[in-house]
């Protein structure tokens, strides 16, 4: 009977089948994993305060948001050292965020759910966002302003309001003088040293030019002068304020404003007040500068450096893709030399992408910009200028690794095109490139656009090759900014895939910096299935569109 | 369209276009083809171009080394003694000459002009009895023991000075301990033998007089409040007789001393409390007949190089032997001529050493890779004296004919052979030889060890695991789709498996890493049970689907089981996690982990290469499966239907006609499938824990030769050995794929022409 129905091979299609479903799963798992994760960060989660004793010790209270709870099966408790009652069968353990890490030393800790005497939601808790040590949990105090105090009590909630978003404005100025105008005075300095070494090394260095380069100089001097006092004075304002909190531990502790970038009372929050403070978390997440070695903040320098590569290595990549895959379509004889390139195209989409990260740090780096170096930038040795990891050789870099994928994607359109079309117009008297540049081309856009799609897809996720030539983890400038030339290829960028390596591994703070990684992750994700999706759905058009045609 | 069409044709009547533009015309169709032409023979190009770019980083490795004489000159100021010493400074301009008289002479390597002549002050009526080198080259202390049984310590220093922009270099002898000569042997009795280590504020001699050996140091003390340093003198004598002592030597750190004596017997003491040494061990490191001619460290002052008669070079280094008890082991010996050898020279920054020999031979040596990269006869008298200089590209040759010959040696890499790449290696201090990749450390005299075994196995570990995952999944999700499923399925199903390769692997690390990793490490029994617990379940559950009432079974038409098994494997797999912390507890008494570890002796790291097998499997299923279900896919109908209906039941259609027509296709899938999983980088970056370590134990964490490339490349220098070694991986894994994907895609071609024949 059993044999039977083997036999019938019934059976094998089903586990066939299930092979099927297990993939779907493991998507629909990875993506809905990645999801709830990613979009639960930006919730003001409640902070519970917790009666905790452990045992033989004194009851202590605890202030803390619950992140993760873990179910410990008695026998394994009782070999890592925890002390089980007989009745019990599992050890059940929460982990709680208690941040205040200046006071404890660490954010987190696991309590033993057995030891809670109490629990409860105090909506006086509140939390403070801090530039640095993380967040801070307790309560409020009072407000100081230069050693007095200014509200208590009641008052002190609205007061410390208004004072924080008077000081985040100052913040604001603050950053914006030392980032721009002092950084642009900075970038203006050096182009003058350069200009001036680079005369020196012309022997043109004369007294006119000297004169011009020093009064410049000077004036830049001044300016710089002038913003100093301008920060002193902003400076000064901002350090007056503090505000005084009461830790878990009951310990009164003051922190200043300048540190603070927001505060908030999570348990007293309706669902609205939640969504709005969701809303604002997750535009800091998009449009902010990381903050504690990127463990908290924002991302965008990240998304601007992501973007920027992968629009220069758009502009590269389509070209020589477009080029090469006109001339397997419409001009090689289909023979030997055309098998030759495509087992040569394989062979650019199969050679790992570490490997082209190697090719594009020896021979793009050090080979092409040494000697862009030693020719047209002698005056900023022996600092490099090309002649080391940056935006241009990373997107260049990978043009060279999502070629492939243009020339395949843009293949595929052109061999979707009804041989009539090229034929009518050759019959009017065009020429082949007429054909191609006015019919054939045109034609083939969506498909040279799905190609790129890919492509951009592609980069936009790789790492491997983007650590050698050019990412970092924190770039202090974008490669885009207002001194001029305005985009600076030879800078080193920050990029979505690698600040999730570095965040999720190389952080300090791994634990802490989770949340980030995953919403981190989430946004990428959803940028590369959404160009495969916009990929697939015009790629589709087309050949609808086609059919059409041909029939 | 059709008004584009009509202005094309209305164009040429209304102007006739003029002959210019009709060339103009042809010639920009011309150029458009040699362009395109180029550009798409510029793929070419590129592959070739990424192919000889690396092998132009790697062929650098395996140069042999070259040696060619530069000058030869008769030694400056001949009558001032015997020569004790040669050494050259930094920049191989100026060259010192030790001699027995006590004189010093400076002159310059290229030419042998004298530079500076100095002669040491002894007193009348005593002799300079024995001589012995101080400290690495950088530092330059020299020492000379006298026969009333005082020693005078001295350096050679260089001056670097630039003056009109040109570098000029001056030498000159200072003396650390002062010019007056320090008390070793109270008894005055003449210092035979003299070995001396001096650092910036201590410094230790050993010094034998006849039949003591005596230990004294020197430790400059600075007092808190006073300008003066006071000099603390220690002195004490070993307990053994010296009589047949033939070499003394004292370690860089002025830790160990070292006695070798006639009979070959090698002792090493315990120094670091210079008021009591103590003998750690001793050994006879000679073979019977032999005696030693010369002996010397090795770069690091790790390992010993002994030179007999019989002109091999042996070196022994101190390890731990199979009792736990520290003793020498010879860990290679280098046949290097049939006459004695008269010095061991070692290079000052890497494991090489130059050799000696009595017939004028000149070898130089590389220890790790246990190669000879240069043998040359210099000179036709019998040698002197040699010296290497400290960037060990100039060597210098003293015959007994008077005469100084200077060569050039272009010695880049001599750390890579086949051997040290690929083959066990017996590195100083280990008890064994072992496959070891470690590249770099921070000080400067470390041995680098570049073995890729490792790494290569670690690479197919992760590539095995990644496979035996990913293979039965895509392969069997590829038949199912491309024959059972239907259609309109088919349309989702398959661009959603694509799209899971569009997943950026950096993120897939990341949850292996992060979220798997400790997932996995909580419920292992779970995970194995559900290996084994999930296809019976399903076997089971089409059984009872068989019996079911035909009314439910229509609700599910062909081609749809997948979206029934969905919840179902979710359950299954959900209970198996479920019964997991209990199964645990009941069969393993605790976690599966800690059996393993505590019944089997496995041990557990919690990436390993089970992590990495799972993450990259599930990167490389969507590329096996698309490749695959292609090939499945296109197999041609007329043949599936003709098996059909001579009476084949659809499984036996598949099994004896589809997949055999399809197998090129398949294989080549498994191909490409297998060509990513090696080069994968990020995954198994984030998911291992990338110690390069050789076991076969799924539990045990792995490094890749991709990975391996991410991690070093940014730190190591340019044009390097270690540079071009990763680059030299970085051609394993591109040759590697290349040959793979070529394969593939050859067969593919095939079996494309095939299918259209049909």
């Amino acid at each position: 009977m059993i044999a039977k129905w083997f036999k019938t091979g019934s059976p094998w299609i089903w586990l066939n089948a299930a092979a099927v479903s297990a993939c779907l799963i493991m998507i629909i798992g990875v993506l809905g994993l990645i999801l709830v994760r990613g979009i639960g960060h930006f919730w003001p989660t409640e902070v519970v305060r917790f009666s905790y004793q452990e045992e033989g010790g004194q009851a202590k209270t605890i202030f803390g948001e619950i992140i993760d709870s873990s179910d410990t099966p008695a026998a394994i408790a009782k070999m890592s050292g925890f002390k089980m009652a007989d009745d019990e069968d599992v050890l059940l353990q929460y982990q709680i965020k208690t941040g205040n890490r200046d006071v404890t030393g660490a954010d987190f800790r696991w309590l033993q759910a057995r030891n809670i005497q109490q629990q409860s939601l105090p909506e006086d808790i509140m939390v403070i966002e801090r530039r640095e040590w993380g967040n801070f949990y307790g309560q409020l105090v009072a407000v100081k302003e230069n050693g007095a105090m200014i509200a208590s009590g009641g008052q002190a909630w609205p007061v410390a309001q208004t004072k924080i978003d008077e000081a985040l404005s100052i913040y604001g100025e603050i950053n914006h003088l030392e980032k721009k105008e002092v950084g642009a005075i900075n970038y203006r300095l050096e182009q003058l040293r350069l200009k001036q070494k680079s005369l020196e090394l012309k022997n043109k260095l004369d007294e006119t030019a000297k004169s011009v380069i020093e009064a410049e100089k000077t004036q830049l001097k001044k300016d710089y002068e002038q913003y100093q006092t301008q920060l002193r004075a902003l400076y000064q304002k901002i350090r007056g304020g503090s505000l005084v909190a009461k830790t878990d531990g009951a310990a009164e502790i003051e922190i200043p404003l300048a540190k603070v970038v927001r505060i908030y009372q999570p348990n007293k929050m309706n669902l609205f007040e939640k969504m709005g403070h969701y809303g604002k978390k997750f535009a800091e997440f998009l449009a902010e500068d990381p903050r504690e070695a990127n463990t908290e903040g924002g991302i965008f320098p990240a998304i601007f450096g992501t973007i920027m590569m992968v629009l220069i290595m758009s502009v590269i990549v389509t070209p020589f893709g477009v080029i090469a895959a006109v001339y397997l379509r419409e001009y090689a004889q289909q023979g030997f030399t055309t098998r030759l390139i495509r087992i040569a195209v394989n062979n650019l989409a199969g050679v790992p992408s570490v490997v082209y990260g190697v090719f594009g740090l020896g021979f793009f780096v050090y080979i092409l910009g040494g000697h862009i170096d030693r020719l047209f930038y002698p005056e900023s040795a022996p600092a490099p200028v090309f002649g080391t990891p940056g935006l241009l050789w990373a997107s260049i870099t990978l043009a060279l690794l999502t070629l492939p994928v243009v020339i395949v994607a843009t293949e595929e359109g052109l061999s979707r095109i009804p041989k009539s079309i090229r034929e009518g117009s050759l019959a009017l008297g065009a020429t082949k490139f007429e054909t191609l540049w006015n019919t054939v081309l045109p034609m083939a856009s969506p498909a040279i656009m799905t190609g790129l799609i890919l492509a951009v897809a592609r980069a936009a996720g790789e790492v491997a090759p983007l650590m050698l030539v050019g990412v970092v983890k924190l770039a202090p400038t974008l490669p885009l900014d207002g001194n001029v030339p305005f985009i600076h290829l030879d800078r080193k960028f920050m990029h979505l895939g690698f600040h999730i390596y570095d965040v999720g591994f190389q952080s300090p703070n791994v634990e802490a910096a989770r949340p980030l990684v995953y919403a981190t992750a989430l946004l990428l994700v959803l940028v590369i299935i959404g160009l495969n999706l916009t990929a697939i759905v015009i790629r589709n058009n087309l050949r609808e569109k086609y059919r059409a045609l041909e029939g | 369209m059709s008004e584009q069409t009509a202005n094309s044709i209305s164009s040429p009547a209304k102007s006739v276009p003029s002959k210019r533009y009709q060339q103009w015309r042809l010639m920009k169709d011309s150029l458009a083809r040699y362009s395109v032409v180029v550009g798409g023979l510029g793929v070419i190009v590129a592959i070739v171009l990424i192919f000889f770019y690396l092998l132009y980083v790697v062929l650098p490795l395996f140069e042999s080394a070259k040696a060619s004489p530069i000058a030869e000159y008769d030694l400056p100021e001949k009558n001032a003694g015997k020569t004790l010493l040669l050494e050259a400074e930094e920049q191989n301009e100026v060259a010192v000459r030790f001699t027995d008289s006590g004189n010093i002479n400076f002159f310059a390597l290229a030419s042998g002009k004298l530079l500076l002549n100095q002669k040491i002050n002894v007193p009348d009526g005593v002799r300079i009895s024995s001589f012995a080198q101080g400290s690495p080259i950088n530092q330059g202390a020299v020492a000379y023991g006298l026969s009333d049984g005082k020693v005078i310590i001295l350096k050679h220093q260089y001056k670097v000075t630039y003056p009109n922009n040109s570098r000029q270099i001056t030498p000159s002898v200072a003396y650390p301990l002062g010019e007056q000569a320090l008390v070793i042997d109270d008894s005055g009795a003449a210092l035979e033998k003299l070995a001396v280590r001096v650092e910036p504020d201590s410094t230790t001699i050993a010094a034998k007089s006849g039949n003591k050996i005596h230990l004294v140091n020197f430790a400059k003390e600075q007092a808190l409040f006073a300008d003066e340093a006071t000099t603390n003198r220690t002195a004490v004598t070993l307990d053994v007789t010296a009589d047949g002592i033939a070499e003394l030597l004292i370690d860089k750190e002025g830790r160990e001393l070292y006695l070798l004596n006639n009979e070959g017997l090698l002792s090493a003491y315990d120094i670091s409390d210079k008021s009591s040494p103590k003998l750690k061990h001793e050994q006879k490191v000679v073979e019977a007949g032999q005696t030693i001619t010369s002996m010397a460290f090795l770069n690091g002052d790790l390992s010993l190089l002994i030179g007999d008669s019989a002109g091999r070079v042996s070196q022994w280094t101190q390890a731990k032997n199979e009792l736990n008890q520290l003793s020498f082991k010879k860990i290679r010996s280098f046949n290097i001529s049939t006459q004695a050898i008269v010095a061991i020279k070692a290079e000052q920054r890497r494991k090489g050493f130059l050799v000696v020999d009595a017939g004028g031979n000149v070898s130089l040596h590389h220890s790790t890779a246990e190669r000879e990269l240069i043998k040359q006869q210099v000179g036709a008298a019998t040698p002197v004296a040699a010296l290497i200089s400290p960037r060990a590209n100039r060597f210098l040759l003293e015959t007994g004919d008077g005469k100084l010959h200077a060569w050039n040696i272009e010695n880049e890499h001599p750390e890579v052979s086949f051997k040290s790449l690929w083959q066990k290696v017996w590195y100083e201090s280990y008890p064994k030889p072992d496959y070891i990749w470690q590249s770099s450390s921070a000080s400067n005299d470390f041995e680098p060890k570049y073995s890729l075994t490792p790494l290569v196995f670690g690479t197919l570990k992760a590539a095995f695991y990644a496979m035996s995952f990913a293979l039965p999944l895509a392969l069997m999700g590829a038949i199912y789709t491309a024959y059972f499923m239907a259609p309109p399925m088919r349309q989702i199903v398959k661009p959603a498996i694509e799209l899971m390769g569009a997943l950026p692997t950096v993120i897939l690390g990341f949850l292996a890493g992060l979220w798997l990793a400790p997932f996995v490490e909580k419920n292992l029994a779970g995970l194995f049970l559900s290996l084994f617990l999930l296809p019976v379940s399903v076997m089971l559950f089409a059984l009872f689907w068989q019996y079911l009432p035909k009314k439910y079974q229509q609700k599910v038409p062909e081609g749809w089981e997948a979206i029934v098994l969905i919840p179902f494997i979710i359950c299954v797999a959900w209970f198996t996690f479920a019964i997991s912390p209990a199964l645990e507890s009941f069969l393993f008494s605790g976690s599966m982990r800690d059996w393993f570890n505590r019944e089997l002796g496995i041990g557990y790291d919690q990436r390993n290469a089970l992590i990495v097998g799972i993450a990259m499997g599930f990167a490389v299923i969507p590329t096996i499966f698309s490749i695959a279900e292609d090939a499945i896919f296109s197999v041609p109908k007329h043949l599936t239907v003709g098996s059909l209906a001579l009476g084949a039941t659809t499984w036996q259609t598949m099994t004896k006609v589809v997949l055999l027509t399809a197998s090129p296709g398949i294989f080549s899938a498994v191909m490409i499938g297998l060509g990513r999983a090696v080069g994968e980088t990020m995954i198994v970056l984030m998911a291992t824990g990338n110690t390069p370590v050789m076991d076969f134990s799924v539990f045990q964490g792995l490094r890749t030769l991709a990975a391996n490339v991410a991690v070093e490349m940014p730190e190591s220098e340019v044009d390097s050995t270690h540079y071009r070694v990763l680059f030299l991986t970085a051609l394993v894994l591109f040759l590697f794929t290349f040959v793979v994907n070529t394969l593939a895609e050859v067969i593919r071609q095939r079996l494309r022409e095939k299918y259209s024949s049909l």
